[in-house]
């Protein structure tokens, strides 16, 4: 298994992921992540002992141009595109105020 | 934060002797498709908030996105346009990052497989044709609009919270990014500002996009880094944004010139950050700073199909664009033989397309040339709103120009049309109506004017008796000012001359 993930590293992967982490969760997640890197290690190493005849799919079909045409279909109501947010205010989504940290 | 101490600016010209900048655009597009780009709500401007969304553009979980054909259409015919090889297969990608102007937490854009790359286009600056390199041209999608409350004036600094409206997330964009553009220093300011305009006529003459700055339909990124003169190696560069005309364009260039040359004198880094341009005063502030933190860890969109363009389909595109910018200009000087520097300064003013249009609403082209460049570029200047953003349209000029062709209208009155059609009073021919501003060409009127002057000035009357006829001049003056302007002078002339030979 790979050696385990410096406590640097696992903080911004949190602060990337806005996760908000103990220093003894850094260290697990730490000793932890590489068990998932090397699984994707494994993968990495099919598709390398495939060789250049087979490449990597991003999707699980192998189709291309999936297309619609460009006529309006109807979406929400404002009333049910707002019911699931946790605030609002003049018709829009209320956020928490954006960079809090700078402001 | 920056923590950079606050060094002088200095001015533009003197900056260019020590350092030569180099610039990269990036313009957004926004495509004036009937639908977004993966989903099938409606994209008009200024619909009610939140009236044009659905569980797609709003990130809600389950929701599959869609890809909009006639948004390829147009990124492919976008691309051909600027000379671009298209990618015969390409995917796109997330870009993640936390920011509530995108419900997902990411936007899906392109990443290293844009559909179209490798491409130029040729602008013309005082005569001279400089190539900008194109290096990719990318599909994306627009993000929603946040409104900040509380703090000063909805700015995002001491805001309480921020409210979204979310029509515009998902609305197509195309993303063209330059190379880098290294021209004479002096000049940097005038080509950014004309491949910019230039990429608006394409967008228009293509029918992608109504391509406005001032709506926003059309944005400008201006990076820009200086070099100390003579030397290759590039500088620290700074990402100018809210760049919102033409003018703007121009302006932001010369201030970041400024700006770095005066950190740079002083022995400090430039910081690589975002910056925000001012329109009031032409300058720019901090925005957020470029960091590590910044990782947008790119992977390729799962729930959207590749998109394989087939040749056939890319050359029946090809088929379908406008003539080419530069083709265009040779064209239409001939076309209205015009000299190389009527031609320079129209295109200059950004106004070539406002005169075709013109031309193309019956005006002649030294007529509608006269006015662009003379009385609406004043204008212009004076308010700071580019001549193609003026709230008149070519077909108005043209009508105004029609009204002094058939005698109903002299360039004084025009100019009154001109103020009344500006101010959103109505058609030309609403204002003339409205103001009262028709030419008063009926004998009757003038006859009495012409009698009252002659009566009034009986040595001029004399001197035109015997024969001087140049004096006549005085004589229309009176009559002129009398009838407000508004007198045919060339009618009054021959009344003058009729009653004194």
């Amino acid at each position: 298994m790979s050696s385990p993930l410096s406590r640097e590293d696992v903080a911004h992967l949190a602060s990337l992921a806005r996760i908000s982490l103990s220093v003894a969760e850094l260290d697990r997640l730490g000793a932890e992540l590489p068990a998932i890197l090397d699984h994707v290690a494994a993968v990495q190493g099919v598709v390398e002992s495939a060789g250049a005849d087979v490449a990597p799919m991003s999707h699980p079909a192998p189709i291309t141009n999936v297309f619609r045409a460009d006529e309006p279909s109807p979406g929400l109501s404002r009333d049910d595109a707002l019911a699931g947010a946790p605030a609002s205010e003049e018709d829009r989504f209320l956020v928490p105020k954006i960079l809090g940290e700078e402001a | 934060m920056s923590t950079q101490t606050k060094t002088p600016l200095v001015p533009f010209d003197e900056a260019l002797t020590r350092y030569e900048p180099v610039m990269g655009l990036e313009v957004h597009v926004e495509l004036g498709t009937n639908t977004k780009m993966f989903c099938g709500c409606a994209t008009e401007f200024g619909a009610e908030p939140n009236t044009q969304v659905c569980p797609v553009c709003l990130g809600l979980p389950g929701a599959l996105p869609v890809v909009n054909a006639k948004a390829v259409e147009s990124a492919i015919r976008i691309g051909l346009a600027l000379n671009c090889e298209i990618a015969e297969w390409c995917r796109f990608a997330r870009k993640n990052y936390f920011y509530p102007d995108q419900p997902k937490n990411f936007q899906t854009s392109q990443y290293d497989e844009p559909i179209a790359f490798d491409g130029y286009t040729d602008v013309e600056v005082d005569g001279e044709v400089y190539r900008i390199e194109i290096e990719r041209a990318h599909m994306e999608e627009d993000t929603g609009k946040s409104l900040h409350v509380g703090g000063a004036t909805g700015r995002i600094h001491g805001a309480d919270h921020s409210l979204l409206d979310y029509n515009r997330a998902g609305i197509p964009l195309i993303e063209i990014v330059t190379r880098t553009i290294e021209v004479p220093g002096d000049k940097a300011p005038l080509v950014a500002r004309a491949y910019v305009n230039q990429l608006r006529d394409l967008m228009v003459a293509l029918g992608v996009s109504d391509a406005r700055m001032d709506q926003g339909s059309l944005r400008a990124d201006v990076n820009l880094s200086l070099r100390p003169a003579g030397t290759t190696a590039l500088g620290t560069r700074s990402e100018t944004k809210n760049v919102n005309s033409f003018r703007s364009v121009e302006r932001a260039v010369r201030y970041e010139v400024g700006r770095h040359a005066g950190i740079l004198d002083a022995g400090q880094k430039v910081v690589q950050e975002t910056r925000h341009f001012h329109e009031s005063d032409g300058t720019t502030s901090p925005g957020r700073e470029k960091s590590d933190a910044e990782d947008y860890r790119y992977f390729p969109e799962p729930d959207l199909a590749p998109v394989a363009p087939s040749r056939a389909w890319v050359e029946e595109l090809r088929g379908t664009l406008p003539e080419p910018p530069s083709e265009r200009r040779k064209r239409l000087q001939a076309e209205w033989d015009f000299s190389d520097l009527d031609m320079r300064d129209t295109i200059g003013a950004g106004a070539l397309e406002l005169v075709a249009a013109t031309v193309a609403a019956g005006a002649a082209p030294q007529a509608a040339r006269k006015w662009w460049l003379g009385e609406l570029a004043r204008r212009s200047n004076d308010t700071g709103v580019d001549l193609a953003d003026l709230p008149i349209t070519p077909e108005q000029v043209a009508g105004i120009q029609a009204l002094i062709d058939a005698g109903r209208l002299n360039d004084k009155l025009a100019r009154d049309v001109f103020d009344g059609v500006l101010a959103g009073e109505g058609t030309p021919e609403e204002v003339v109506a409205s103001r009262g501003l028709e030419l008063v060409s009926d004998d009757g009127a003038l006859g009495e004017a012409v009698d009252q002057a002659i009566a009034a000035n009986p040595d001029v009357a004399d001197k035109i008796r015997d024969g001087k006829v140049q004096a006549a001049g005085a004589l229309i003056g009176a009559v002129m000012k009398q009838m407000r302007g508004q007198a045919d002078a060339g009618r009054v002339r021959e009344l003058i001359l009729e009653r004194l030979s």
